[in-house]
C-alpha cells in the first residue's frame, strides 16, 4: 500500500448484458482504483463479473455487450471514450492482459518467440536482431529454462508452467503501466501456482507495474494482494486493505466467501476402526505408447506399486497434483482401468481378477462419484431415472427403485419433487448432490469420490463438503478421497497419502502428516498452498 | 523429416486398404452377367461355343475364382492391368492415354474451387451475418444443390451455343494442329466450362467449411490474446487465424478427392472429354471389365496420391502433428 | 419445445420447409392432376412450355408431357433420396456404434473397410453396381445407399468415440450396465443428433447421385425420373435446351430445400452463438 498516484481510476462503471441473459447488467456501478505499484485483487466467484470488469478495460467486450455508463481514466483520459485505433496504441504497451488458460491462449501454429517477437514489430520499430535480444531477455526474465530453446519451440512443447511464464513475458514485454491478470494460475498445479505468483510479485516490485489480479480463490488473495475487492452479481460488496478485509470482513458476503475456504488445519482426528474394508496391494499400471517398429516406446508409470488400507468409516485422502497418478488409481479401484499388477480386496474379495461377468454384479459394493457435475449425468435422463438406475440393474422392481431414489433425494439434501426434471435444470451443486444419490443407491461399502468439489464454486464446495460429512456418520460410509486440493483433503480426510508419479510417497493421519510432513515433496505441496497463515488460520463462522 | 515418416506411415497403412477395394470389386464383378469374352463376342459378331472356350482359356477366364484373382494380383505387382478387349490395347495403354485431360481437369478444377472457396469464405466471415456473408452463403449453398451435369448443359448452352464464346465439348481443336503456347491456349479454352462445371460444387463446400473454420478461430483464446497485444483485425486475421483456418481445408482436400474423381465422369461425358471418366462410363456401358478394374486400380492409386500429398502439406503446416498421434 | 421455436426463428429454414412441402404436395398430387402414364404420348413433340396451354412446360422429344413427368419425378427423387438415405444412415450407425465402441481390432478392421468405401470414388463404385446388378429401380436405390454409408459411419464413430469416455457412460459401467444397455441406452441417445442431421446432406448427395446415373441413361429407364429427361434433353439442346433446363431446376430447388432443413434443424438443435 503506499500513498502514489492511482494508474486506473474506474468510476461508476455500468456494463450492459443483450436481452435474454440472466441479468441486465454484467457490472453495477463499479468504483475502484489501482495504484502504480500494488497489487490489487478482485475476488469473486462464478457470474460476479470481474472478468467482465477486465474485458471492459481493455475494451474487449463482446459485441452485444456495451458499456452504459461510468468512466475508466487512465492516464488522464477515459478509456471507455477512446477509439479502437487510440484503444490498440494501449493494449499490449501500457495495459496487458494475461488469460486463465495458458495452453489455449498461445497459437499453436507458430512459436513462442515470433509471437512475443509480434509485440514488439506492432508497437515499436526495433530491429529484428533488437528484438530477438530482447525476447530471449524476456524469457531469462520470467525464469523459463533455457530460453534460447524456449523461443525456438511451439506451445505443446512447453509444460503449462512454462507456457504461462511465457504468456507473462508477452504482457510485460514492454513494461506496461498495468497488468491485469484473470486467473492466471486457477489452471495450474499447486506448486506451480506457487512459483507463478512468486514471479509475479517479483516482477511487480522491480518494474513497479500496478497489477489487477483475478480469482475466485481467498488464499491466492492472502498470499499477494495489497488490497482486495470483492464483487457479488456485477457489484461491488466491500474493497480496502488486504490485511483488513481477510482479518475483518464486513460483509456479509466476504464473510460467508470467506468461511467456505477450507482452512489448512486438519480437524481433531476421530477414533479409526481397526477393520480393514479397502485393501490396495503392490497396484501398477504402465501405459506404452508409440514404439512403431520398435522405435522410441514411451513407457508411463501411471500408478507405480501402491499399496494403502482403508479403516471401515474412515475416509482416505489421496492427493496429488495432475499427472500423479491418482484419477488413473481412482478407475483402477472401480475398474474402469485394469491394473497390470496387484490386489484390491474389498469384503474378502480380489476385484482385479475377477472376471468381467461376476464384477457387474459385485460392482455395486464400490460406487464413484465424479468432478464434473455436467458430464457426469446423462442429459437425457431424468434426474430420478439416473439415481433409479443402479439398483434396477441389480434387480430391484422400478416402482420401489424410484421410491427409494426419492428419499435418497430428501437424504441428499435436493426437494424430491424436482426428481422428474432434466439434468440441464439443476445447477452445479445440485448436480453434485444427484451423483452422491446415485452413488449412495446401491449401497455400497466403499464410496471413490474423484475429485467432487473442484469444478464447484468456493461457497457450494463447502456445503457439498460438509453433506459428504454429514452422510458419512449417518451411514458409516468408507470414502476414498481423491483431490489435488490440501485444504479440501484437511477439511474432510482421516488418513492422508500423498501421490507423484505414480508413487505415494508418504502416507498417515492427516492430522500428523500436515503438521509434520516427512517427504520434500509433500513439504513443498504445503508450502504452496497459497495464503500462508491465512490459509491455517481464518475465520470459519460467517457470524 | 518428421513429415516424410509421417507420410510414410500413412502410405503404408493405405495399402491394405488398395488390396481390399482391389479384392472386394473383383469378386463384385464376378456376379456380372457375361463376362468379357461375352462382350468381345459381341462385338465380333456372334461366334460358337468353341471360340468362346479358346477364348477364355487365352485370357485366362476358366480357371477358378481365387486363382483368377491371384492372377489378377500377380500382374498388378508388375503394373500390367491386364487387356482391354473393347479397345484391342493394353488396359494400362488406354488408362495412361486417357490420364492427362482428367488430370488437368482435376488440378484447374481443385484449384478454381479452393482459392475462391477460400477468398470468399473469408469474406464470409469478416462480414458474418452481414448482406455479403448472407449473399455469399445463399450461392454456395444453390451452387452445392446444382446438379453438375445439368450446370454443365445450361453453360453450353449460354456460352457455346448463344454467345459462342467457347467450345462446346472436346479436349482440344483437332483440325488446326497447333503446338506451344497456342496449344496450352486452345486446350485453357476446351477445359473453362469443364472447369467451372467440376468446381461448382467444390467451391460450395469449400466456402462453407472456410466460413465456418474462421468463424471458430476467431472465438478462441490465442485471437484474444492477439487483439490484447494491440494487433488490428487484418493483422489478427492474417497472422493468426488464415493458418490455422486453413486446416479443415486441407484435409478436406484429401477427402473430397475421390468425389472429385467421380464428379469427372459426368463432366467429361457432358463435355465430352478423353479422360478416365468418360472411360469409365465407356467400359460399363460396353461391358469391358477388365478396364473397369483397371481404372478401379488407378483411381484408388490417385485417391491415395492425393491423401500422400495433403497429409505432407498438414503436416508442414500444424507442428502438432506427430509420429505418434 | 425450445428446439422448434429456434427452427422457425430463421428465415432460411422456414423457406426450405415450405419448398420441401411443395416438392412432396407434387409427389403427392401427381395421380390426381395427372392421372395418365407420364411416359405415354401426350401432345406433338418438343412443343414449347405456354405454346400450348395443356402443356404448360411443353413437350419432350417424343411428345410426352414435361409437366407429367416433373411431378410423377418429384416421387422418383424423394422415394430414392429418402429411402437410400434410411439404407445409409441405418448401416452407418451400425458400423460407426461397434466401430466407436469398442475400439481395438474391431474399429481398426472396420476403419480399413469404410476407408475401403472412401478412397474408391463413390460415383465409380456406384458404375460398378450398376454394370453388376442392373438398372431397376430397386437395384439403383440400394447402390446408392450402399456407396453412402461411410459418412455417416464416419460420424457416429466419432460421436462414439467422445461419448464413450464421458463421466456419465463410465458411471453406468460401474452400476454395472451392461454393454448393449451402454450403447443403446446411455451414448445412442446423446450420439444421434449429428447424424440424423447429417442425412439431409446425404439425402442431397443421394438425389443428385441418382440424377447422374439416369442423366447417363444408366438408370432405370421406365420411370419418369428428372435425371432421365435431362438426358434426353441434351439431344435437343441447341435449339429446345427447356427439355433440360426445367428439370434440372427441379431438382435445384429439391435439393436447396432438403439443404436448408437439415441446416436449421442443424442450427435449432446446437444453439451456438453465432455473434461476433
Amino acid at each position: 500500500m503506499s500513498g502514489t498516484a492511482a494508474i486506473l481510476s474506474i468510476e461508476g462503471l455500468s456494463v450492459r448484458l443483450p436481452a435474454g441473459a440472466d441479468r441486465s447488467h454484467a457490472l453495477k456501478d463499479v468504483s475502484l482504483s489501482v495504484a502504480a505499484d500494488e497489487i490489487l485483487c478482485i475476488v469473486g466467484e462464478s457470474g460476479s463479473g470481474k472478468s467482465m470488469l477486465a474485458n471492459a478495460i481493455m475494451r474487449l467486450l463482446p459485441n452485444e455487450v456495451t458499456i452504459d455508463g461510468g468512466r475508466m481514466i487512465f492516464e488522464a483520459s477515459d478509456l471507455g471514450a477512446a477509439s479502437e485505433a487510440e484503444m490498440r496504441k494501449h493494449r499490449g504497451a501500457d495495459i496487458a492482459m494475461i488469460f486463465q488458460e495458458p495452453m489455449t491462449a498461445l497459437n499453436p501454429l507458430r512459436t513462442i518467440g515470433d509471437q512475443i517477437a509480434e509485440v514488439f514489430s506492432v508497437h515499436t520499430d526495433l530491429s529484428r536482431a533488437e528484438i530477438t535480444g530482447r525476447v530471449l531477455a524476456l524469457l531469462a526474465d520470467v525464469r523459463i529454462p533455457d530460453p534460447n530453446a524456449a523461443a525456438k519451440a511451439y506451445p505443446h512443447e512447453l509444460s503449462g508452467g512454462q507456457r504461462q511464464r511465457a504468456v507473462i513475458a508477452m504482457a510485460l514485454a514492454l513494461d506496461p503501466k498495468l497488468l491485469i491478470a484473470d486467473e492466471p494460475t486457477t489452471a495450474l498445479d499447486v506448486t506451480t501456482q506457487a512459483q507463478i505468483l512468486k514471479l509475479i510479485r517479483e516482477l511487480q516490485q522491480r518494474r513497479r507495474t500496478a497489477v489487477l489480479f483475478i480469482t475466485h480463490d481467498f488464499g491466492v488473495v492472502a498470499e499477494i494482494a495489497d488490497r482486495v475487492v470483492v464483487m457479488q452479481q456485477g457489484r461491488i460488496v466491500e474493497q480496502g486493505p488486504a490485511a483488513e478485509v481477510l482479518d475483518h470482513p464486513q460483509a456479509p458476503y466476504t464473510r460467508q466467501l470467506i468461511a467456505a475456504v477450507p482452512p489448512l488445519d486438519a480437524p481433531p482426528a476421530r477414533k479409526l476402526s481397526q477393520d480393514h474394508i479397502l485393501t490396495i496391494s503392490n497396484v501398477s499400471k504402465t501405459y506404452r505408447t508409440g514404439g512403431f517398429l520398435g522405435r522410441r516406446a514411451r513407457v508411463t508409470r501411471a500408478v507405480n506399486d501402491v499399496s494403502l488400507t482403508l479403516p471401515r468409516g474412515a475416509t482416505l485422502g489421496i492427493v496429488g497434483e495432475s499427472g500423479s497418478g491418482k484419477s488413473t488409481l481412482a478407475r483402477c479401484l472401480v475398474r474402469l482401468i485394469d491394473p497390470d499388477q496387484g490386489s484390491i480386496m474389498l469384503l474378502g474379495k480380489d476385484f482385479v481378477t475377477m472376471p468381467r461377468g461376476k464384477l457387474r454384479e459385485e460392482t455395486r459394493h464400490i460406487q464413484m462419484v465424479f468432478q464434473d457435475p455436467f458430464a457426469s449425468l446423462n442429459p437425457r435422463h431424468k434426474a430420478v431415472e439416473l439415481v433409479a438406475q443402479g439398483p434396477i440393474i441389480h434387480g430391484t422392481p422400478r416402482a420401489r427403485a424410484i421410491a427409494e431414489a426419492k428419499e435418497l433425494f430428501a437424504l441428499v439434501g435436493l426437494d424430491p419433487s424436482a426428481a422428474d426434471r432434466f439434468p440441464h435444470e439443476f445447477s452445479g451443486g445440485q448436480r453434485q448432490r444427484i451423483g452422491l444419490a446415485r452413488a449412495l443407491a446401491l449401497k455400497p461399502a466403499v464410496l471413490v469420490a474423484d475429485e467432487p468439489v473442484s469444478a464447484l464454486d468456493v461457497s457450494v464446495q463447502a456445503q457439498v463438503l460438509e453433506l459428504l460429512a454429514d452422510l458419512r456418520a449417518r451411514l458409516g460410509l468408507s470414502i476414498v478421497f481423491i483431490t489435488h486440493d490440501l485444504r479440501v483433503a484437511a477439511q474432510i480426510c482421516d488418513l492422508v497419502a500423498v501421490m507423484k508419479d505414480g508413487v505415494i510417497v508418504e502416507q498417515g493421519l492427516a492430522g500428523e502428516t500436515f503438521a509434520n510432513p516427512q517427504h520434500p515433496y509433500t513439504r513443498a505441496l504445503l508450502a504452496s498452498v497459497p495464503g500462508g497463515a491465512f490459509a491455517r488460520h481464518h475465520a470459519t463462522e460467517p457470524a | 523429416m518428421r513429415i516424410l515418416s509421417l507420410a510414410g506411415r500413412r502410405l503404408a497403412a493405405s495399402i491394405p486398404t488398395l488390396i481390399l477395394i482391389l479384392i472386394g470389386v473383383f469378386l463384385l464383378l464376378q456376379f456380372a452377367p457375361g463376362d468379357t469374352v461375352d462382350a468381345m463376342m459381341a462385338q465380333m459378331g456372334g461366334g460358337d461355343a468353341a471360340t468362346a472356350r479358346e477364348l477364355r482359356h487365352f485370357y485366362g477366364l476358366d480357371v477358378s475364382i481365387p486363382v483368377q484373382l491371384g492372377n489378377y494380383l500377380w500382374h498388378l505387382v508388375r503394373l500390367d492391368l491386364g487387356f482391354s478387349a473393347i479397345y484391342g490395347k493394353p488396359v494400362a495403354t488406354v488408362i495412361l492415354e486417357r490420364l492427362p485431360p482428367t488430370l488437368l481437369l482435376m488440378i484447374s478444377a481443385l484449384s478454381f474451387a479452393f482459392f475462391f472457396g477460400l477468398v470468399f469464405g473469408v469474406i464470409a466471415a469478416r462480414r458474418v451475418n452481414r448482406w455479403p456473408d448472407t449473399l455469399i452463403s445463399t450461392l454456395g449453398l444453390i451452387f452445392y444443390a446444382t446438379p453438375s451435369f445439368w450446370f454443365g448443359l445450361m453453360a453450353i448452352v449460354v456460352f457455346s451455343i448463344y454467345l459462342q464464346w467457347l467450345p462446346a465439348g472436346g479436349f482440344e481443336d483437332i483440325g488446326a494442329a497447333q503446338s506451344g503456347i497456342w496449344r496450352i491456349f486452345d486446350i485453357a479454352r476446351h477445359l473453362l466450362l469443364p472447369a467451372l462445371t467440376l468446381g461448382l460444387i467444390f467451391l460450395a463446400i469449400y466456402l462453407r467449411i472456410m466460413r465456418a473454420s474462421m468463424l471458430e478461430v476467431l472465438n478462441l483464446d490465442y485471437v484474444r490474446t492477439a487483439r490484447a497485444k494491440g494487433l488490428d483485425e487484418t493483422g489478427v486475421i492474417i497472422r493468426h487465424v488464415l493458418r490455422n483456418a486453413l486446416l479443415p481445408m486441407v484435409t478436406l482436400i484429401g477427402l473430397q478427392a475421390g468425389t472429385m474423381l467421380g464428379g469427372s465422369v459426368v463432366v467429361e461425358s457432358v463435355f465430352s472429354l478423353p479422360g478416365l471418366g468418360r472411360l469409365a462410363y465407356e467400359s460399363v456401358v460396353q461391358r469391358d471389365l477388365n478396364t473397369l478394374l483397371g481404372l478401379v486400380f488407378v483411381s484408388a492409386l490417385l485417391v491415395i496420391a492425393v491423401n500422400f500429398i495433403v497429409d505432407l502439406v498438414y503436416a508442414r503446416l500444424d507442428p502438432r502433428i506427430t509420429v505418434e498421434s | 419445445m425450445a428446439a422448434i421455436k429456434r427452427y422457425f426463428r430463421s428465415p432460411a429454414a422456414v423457406a426450405g420447409l415450405i419448398l420441401l412441402a411443395i416438392v412432396i404436395a407434387m409427389a403427392i398430387s401427381a395421380s390426381f392432376l395427372y392421372p395418365r402414364d407420364p411416359l405415354a404420348l401426350a401432345g406433338r413433340p418438343l412443343l414449347w412450355p405456354l405454346a400450348n396451354p395443356r402443356f404448360p412446360l411443353g413437350t419432350d422429344n417424343s411428345g410426352r408431357d414435361i409437366a407429367a413427368q416433373i411431378f410423377y419425378g418429384a416421387r422418383i427423387s424423394l422415394l430414392i433420396g429418402g429411402v437410400a438415405t434410411a439404407i445409409a444412415i441405418l448401416i452407418g450407425i451400425l458400423v460407426g456404434a461397434v466401430a466407436g465402441f469398442y475400439g481395438g481390432w474391431i474399429d481398426n478392421v472396420l476403419m480399413r473397410i469404410t476407408e475401403a468405401f472412401q478412397t474408391l470414388p463413390n460415383f465409380l463404385l456406384l458404375l460398378v453396381l450398376v454394370a453388376v446388378f442392373g438398372s431397376t429401380l430397386t437395384t439403383v436405390t440400394i447402390a446408392v445407399g450402399v456407396v453412402s454409408w461411410p459418412a455417416p459411419a464416419r460420424l457416429t464413430r466419432a460421436e462414439f468415440l467422445s461419448l464413450r469416455n464421458r463421466e456419465f457412460v463410465q458411471a453406468g459401467r460401474i452400476l454395472g450396465m451392461r454393454d448393449l444397455q451402454l450403447i443403446f441406452s446411455e451414448i445412442l441417445p446423446n450420439a444421434l443428433p449429428p447424424v440424423i442431421v447429417y442425412a439431409s446432406v446425404v439425402m442431397a448427395v443421394a438425389i443428385l447421385l441418382e440424377s447422374a446415373l439416369a442423366f447417363l441413361h444408366l438408370s432405370d429407364p421406365n420411370v419418369a425420373s428428372w435425371g432421365n429427361l435431362i438426358g434426353l434433353g441434351r439431344d435437343v439442346l441447341r435449339v429446345q435446351w427447356y427439355v433440360s433446363a426445367i428439370p434440372g431446376i427441379a431438382i435445384l430447388i429439391t435439393v436447396l430445400a432438403v439443404s436448408l432443413v437439415g441446416q436449421g434443424l442443424n442450427d435449432a438443435l446446437n444453439p451456438r452463438l453465432k455473434r461476433r
